[in-house]
């Protein structure tokens, strides 16, 4: 019988994960990519939430809440940057926008 | 209520008040208001020695600290003023002379554009002067004596629209970095070995320092002596500070900054006492200086350079007197000469003013007829510098010499040279007598072809080498000072000087008649400035027994004489040619000016050039190479940083799991 234990939220963190950072760097339009670091946290967030139950202690999902508010805040910087380009320029792309190359 | 603290402090307020109000007050505002605050730091000086005189003899020495000056961990200097019998002294005659020569400066500068300048600089120098006697430690002392170098540097080129005098200036502030030099790594030396360079500290530790030790310490701040007061080798630069006006010349170069060397000494005379050969290195520099000044004085023509040279001269003697240990006579010697040198120094300051400027004895002759006040103070002086009894430079100079007579096997022979210096120094000082005060009126005579042709000659042997220390020594051949305007015509009728001006003659000449009373050889009653004296030095030095000294003193009288006479034969009688004594070589200072120019100009160029050039390609090529390697480098880099975010992402990807590869295998999970 399959028991339910921390492995499988392990392995489907990193699938999440492998899926997030693959994403990030195959895809050009940065709202997607903005959606893969996204899943990349929660992959993250998951593993975290897995060994705090594993291992009995609650500090683990105490870093899941200051991660999730660290992300929202991340979130409104970023789109807010996003938005900002895309009103400068139709249909940007990320690779579109290297100016800072040196 | 102790006062100490406004000796120096009333002079400064007297400069701050000049540099702030000084054009207002004007001439002779300005330099009445000089004189008023060094008169007053003197009545204060006066106080405080009376202040001395009623403590016993051992507890007298005040201290006052004002406040912390630098507090660095174990290392605290304070702004704190000594006075003891020493130093006490030395302010009585450098506030009491300088009261005086301000006094002269007002007539002296009469008229002058920069009147109320020049009062500053005389006052702040005062402040200056005062701080480096009576600073308590030796830091303080440093900060007056640089304090003086600077002043005397400004006042030496005060005329400075003259590119001569302003070289003149730098080469007395150069020379003395050189003297600065060995006081700094002097001071460093003390407070490495003693760890406190307070002057009440090092007197107790000076006995356990290590001979050696002391040795060092002696011969680094004696250099810092022979640059300030101008002793071989570093001596070139008193003649040349002739180039400023005579108050300063009198003030400065001849009464107080110069004898700051001897003061120092003196002060750290503990330390000397373990010096060993250091005291002998210092008594036969003063000698040999006074020896070749002296000879050199022989032959000047301009009266301000003799005086220089003669001042050279008698500091010699000071350092004779210190390096035999002979403190007292040093210091006895110090007061005296201050008093004539001043009264010389201001004597012919009172000619040139009365010959248009001119400063070439040459073109005088039978002033005495015209400067009866003059003439009579400089007579005094010149019977006081000669050594005849019963004036002030007999009493102090036949003391140095008793005392280096004594001054172990060598004695004899350094007494010897000091005699020959006692000849040298009546004759040239009666030849400036018979040149200036007798004789006929030469400045009458309208062509002098031969004088002409002379002097013609050194200016173009200066035009050809143009180095700023030969340059500046065609300054001062020319003559020096404000004296472009040669106002000398033939039918030209001198005057006698201001009341202003006379006064101070006239005080400094009683002093010059008087001031040897302060210690007479005659018994321990007599010597009043050996007792006041003896709390401050740590070592006693011993005089030859009654009748060796009688000898001596009568044998000075006798060289005296003869110096006198010779001069006489020579320049009244003309028995025998002056060219004879006048040669070459001492009229061109056995060319030590020149030497210094050709080394200096020569291989010390080419040295200094060498290491200009190695800075210029090693060290600057291996600061520069690195920079310029970093930008090529840098230029390599540059298009790592793509722009590309994603490749950035892709880095951090790889790198993550090169991290964690690394992690895994190394961790043995």
């Amino acid at each position: 019988m399959l028991a339910l234990n921390e492995t499988w939220y392990l392995v489907l963190a990193a699938m999440i994960f492998t899926i997030g950072s693959v994403g990030l760097l195959t895809r050009k339009n940065p709202l997607v990519m903005f959606m893969c670091v996204e899943l990349m946290l929660n992959a993250v967030n998951l593993t975290f939430v897995t060994f705090s139950k594993a291992l009995d202690d609650i500090a683990g999902q105490a870093i899941v809440f200051f991660v999730m508010v660290v992300a929202a805040a991340e979130v409104v910087v970023g789109l807010g940057i996003i938005v900002a380009i895309m009103r400068r320029r139709q249909g940007a792309n990320a690779d579109d926008i290297s100016l800072l190359r040196g | 209520m102790n006062l100490i603290w406004l000796i120096p402090c009333l002079p400064l307020f007297g400069f701050l008040v000049l540099l702030v109000a000084g054009r207002k007050l004007g001439d002779p505002g300005a330099g009445w208001w000089g004189t008023g605050i060094v008169a007053a730091s003197f009545l204060v000086v006066v106080k405080v020695f009376f202040d001395l005189l009623a403590l016993p003899e051992e507890e007298r020495s005040l201290t006052q600290t004002l406040f912390t000056w630098i507090p660095s961990g174990s290392f605290k200097v304070s702004i704190g003023f000594l006075a003891d019998p020493l130093s006490i002294l030395m302010c009585l005659f450098i506030t009491g002379i300088g009261a005086l020569i301000h006094l002269y400066s007002i007539g002296y500068m009469k008229g002058d554009e920069k009147f109320s300048k020049f009062f500053l600089y005389l006052n702040l120098f005062l402040a200056s002067m005062l701080l480096l006697v009576l600073g308590d430690n030796l830091l303080l002392t440093f900060l007056g004596w640089e304090g003086v170098g600077t002043c005397s540097y400004l006042l030496i080129s005060f005329w400075h629209t003259d590119p001569a005098n302003a070289s003149a200036g730098k080469k007395a502030f150069v020379t003395n970095r050189i003297g600065d030099f060995g006081f700094m790594l002097g001071t460093f030396l003390v407070w490495v070995t003693v760890g406190s360079i307070n002057y009440a500290d090092i007197g107790p530790a000076a006995p356990m320092i290590a001979a050696g030790t002391a040795t060092a310490i002696a011969l680094l701040f004696f250099l810092g002596a022979v640059g300030k007061s101008a002793q071989l080798p570093l001596s070139v630069w008193l003649p040349d500070a002739m180039a400023g006006p005579t108050p300063v010349s009198a003030l400065i170069h001849a009464a107080t900054m110069v004898t700051a060397g001897v003061y120092l000494i003196t002060r750290l005379n503990p330390i000397m006492a373990q010096a060993g050969w250091a005291n002998d290195v210092i008594a036969w520099t003063g000698a040999i200086t006074a020896l070749v000044a002296a000879s050199i004085a022989i032959a000047q023509t301009d009266i301000k350079k003799v005086l220089a040279y003669s001042t050279v001269s008698q500091l010699g003697y000071m350092f004779l007197a210190v390096g035999t240990q002979n403190y007292v006579a040093g210091v006895f010697h110090m007061v005296t000469h201050a008093f004539f040198k001043a009264l010389l120094f201001l004597g012919a300051g009172s000619v040139i003013m009365a010959m248009s400027h001119e400063q070439d004895m040459r073109k005088f002759g039978n002033l005495r007829k015209y400067l009866p006040v003059t003439f009579a103070t400089f007579m005094i002086g010149w019977l006081a510098i000669s050594g005849i009894p019963p004036l002030a430079g007999f009493w102090s100079k036949d003391e140095v010499l008793a005392g280096a007579f004594n001054a172990g096997p060598a004695g004899p022979v350094l007494w010897f040279i000091g005699l020959l210096v006692a000849l040298m120094t009546a004759f040239y000082m009666t030849r400036v007598v018979i040149m200036t005060f007798f004789g006929s009126e030469k400045w009458r005579l309208t062509d002098a072809p031969h004088e002409a042709v002379e002097s013609a000659d050194l200016e173009s042997e200066a035009v050809e080498s143009m180095d700023l220390v030969t340059a500046s020594v065609a300054a001062a051949d020319h003559g020096g000072g404000h004296d472009d305007h040669h106002g000398l015509s033939p039918d030209h009728t001198p005057q006698e000087s201001h009341w202003t001006m006379t006064a101070p003659l006239v005080i400094l000449a009683g002093l010059s008649i008087f001031a040897g009373g302060i210690n007479l050889p005659f018994g321990s009653d007599f010597k009043h400035l050996e007792r006041w004296l003896e709390p401050t030095l740590a070592y006693e030095h011993e005089l030859p027994p009654v009748p060796v000294l009688v000898l001596l003193a009568f044998a000075a009288i006798a060289v005296a004489s003869l110096g006198i006479f010779l001069a006489y034969l020579v320049y009244s009688k003309h028995k025998i040619a002056a060219k004879k004594i006048e040669r070459p070589v001492l009229a061109h200072a056995w060319y030590i000016d020149e030497t210094y120019a050709k080394v200096a100009g020569g291989p010390g160029e080419a040295g200094f050039q060498g290491l200009a050039d190695f800075d210029g390609t090693v060290v600057d090529g291996a600061v520069n190479g690195v920079g310029a390697g970093v930008l090529g480098i840098g230029n390599k880099l540059r298009p790592v940083q793509s722009g590309l975010v994603r490749s950035y992402a892709l880095g951090i990807s790889i790198g993550g799991a090169l991290l964690l590869a690394f992690i895994v295998t190394r961790m043995n999970l």
